[in-house]
């Protein structure tokens, strides 16, 4: 059984327009995915296309004028609100994206001392700082004095020792320099073998094939295709969406071809398949209705013409 | 011209010495990586380039001249998260005129549609305002463009976009980029050298 199921989640913000006038924002529509014990999933895809989001739907801590339809479930039973904030930080732990997450005023080393679980506050906090090789004297600074690598590394040490059973990392890694970049890996890795499930939210495909079982690209907030890590290898052949082609093919070590256009934005989604305007084989039938996700070739895809 | 970084020292407050003694220079048209541990002062290193602090030790210069202190700094530099970048609460036509009167052509290479000039930064993803504050740091004036994790959060495909359209724009106008990201394959393909901070 999936320690984390989400099945056909749909965020959508209600914002005001113009004056009183309210217009809706459907930043993601019918999301599914699914997290396994001792597994590392990696989501990727572009920014704004519902990565962040998801976790925070997932951690019940979306804004209030955001709106959830479809079901998040733990351990096969349904998140409820309730359930979700006495679960969060015990069971289920964020790396959130923005430094702006730590408190201000408090010092990272006490920060990092609330989210222990186990063991001696002060002692787990000085293990894991050293291993992110952080000196000791960073314990007693504020985040604003931490250099942008260093308060990542704050940032990962408070979910590290919180000894929860899922680990959702958003983006985890900008900024940090390659040795610092392979400890978090590792570490994260280390978690999944460990039992623990982890989603690594990132739009570094390099640093997610390291560590990750599957993949689940994004794209303008759905997802597009679910497909075994192996799969993103030589000129992506594997792959099944054409959108995971194009971001593979789009990599500095690939051909660092980019495709035209861009992600639509989130309050003029088309009403069929939402990469079809960029899509070399859009046919008449894309434009129509947006594609189911079905099972193909071990993983799943969201494109009529995939084979 | 010739852009000059000579024995560079900087410190915040009495803290220790970010670094010293840096001595590096760039010529017209080449793209040089810069890379290094974080906290090392790299950005610092790109603030001083980019005329936004002092160097409390050495200076800068311009084929051998002095950076302005007024008018438009020939020497550019654009931030690794744009949605810091811009004031949210100007449409982003305003913001792109701040750099002078963007050039139509590098516009549709960045990809930067018209409708988007209405928008405000909220409205926008972070791809689509880094194209803006890259548009905008590329004025007719900038010889030099100091890119500081330019791309860093955005997917590959943005990415390569944005590159492509500055590598053009820079060829052309024979305009020196120093590129500054930890990912090695990046740096790879688009630098003719790499230096250590």
């Amino acid at each position: 059984m999936p320690i984390l199921e989400v099945e056909n989640l749909s965020v959508t913000f209600r914002q005001y327009a113009s004056g009183l006038k309210e217009r809706n924002i459907r930043a993601i529509s019918n999301l599914s995915v699914t997290l396994e014990q001792g597994e590392v999933l990696a989501v990727v895809g572009a920014s704004g296309s519902g990565k962040s989001l998801l976790a925070h739907a997932i951690l019940g801590i979306l804004p209030a004028n955001a709106e959830t339809a479809g079901s998040i479930k733990y351990c096969g039973e349904t998140l409820t609100a309730k359930r979700t904030q006495s679960l969060r930080g015990r069971e289920i732990a964020l790396v959130p994206q923005s430094v702006g997450y730590l408190d201000p005023l408090m010092r990272v080393g006490n920060q990092v001392r609330t989210a222990v679980r186990n063991g001696k506050p002060a002692e787990e906090q000085r293990k894991v700082f050293k291993r992110y090789k952080l000196k000791s004297v960073v314990e007693k600074l504020f985040p604003f004095e931490l250099s942008g690598g260093m308060a990542r590394r704050v940032l990962l040490s408070t979910a590290m020792v919180s000894g929860a059973k899922v680990i959702i990392a958003d983006e985890p890694t900008p900024g940090l320099d390659p040795e610092a970049l392979n400890e978090a890996l590792l570490n994260l890795r280390e978690l999944g073998d460990q039992g623990c499930a982890v989603m690594l939210i990132t739009h570094d495909i390099d640093s997610a094939l390291r560590i990750a079982d599957k993949i689940a690209v994004f794209y303008a907030g759905t997802t597009v295709e679910i497909a075994p890590a192996k799969d993103f290898t030589g000129d992506g052949e594997h792959l099944r969406h054409p959108y995971s082609k194009a971001l593979w093919g789009a990599l500095p070590q690939n051909g660092f071809t980019p495709i035209p256009g861009s992600q639509p934005h989130s309050a003029a989604l088309p009403p069929g398949c939402l990469f079809a305007s960029r899509c070399e084989k859009a046919t008449k039938e894309c434009h129509q209705a947006q594609p189911d996700l079905r099972e193909l070739r071990n993983g799943k895809v969201r494109c009529i013409h995939a084979t | 011209m010739q852009l000059d970084a000579k024995n560079i020292g900087f410190r915040y407050g009495k803290s220790p010495w970010l670094f010293k003694g840096i001595n590096f220079s760039m010529q017209p048209g080449e793209v040089v990586g810069l890379k290094g541990p974080s906290g090392t002062g790299k950005t610092t290193l790109c603030r001083i380039l980019a005329g936004y602090e002092k160097p409390l030790e050495g200076k800068v210069t311009l084929g051998g001249k002095a950076l302005p202190e007024i008018g438009y700094h020939p020497v550019q530099m654009v931030f690794q998260h744009p949605e810091k970048a811009v004031n949210p609460r100007w449409k982003m036509g305003k913001t792109l005129k701040e750099g002078g009167r963007p050039d139509d052509d590098l516009l549709a290479r960045l990809g930067i549609q018209q409708e988007w000039l209405e928008r405000l930064p909220n409205e926008l993803s972070g791809g689509e305002l880094q194209r803006f504050c890259v548009a905008r740091a590329l004025g007719p004036g900038t010889r030099f463009l100091i890119a500081d994790e330019m791309t860093t959060m955005l997917d590959a495909i943005t990415q390569a976009q944005i590159w492509h359209a500055v590598l053009h724009l820079a060829e052309k106008r024979k305009m020196g980029i120093l590129v500054v990201s930890h990912d090695a394959k990046l740096m790879n393909r688009l630098c003719d050298r790499v230096i250590e901070l």
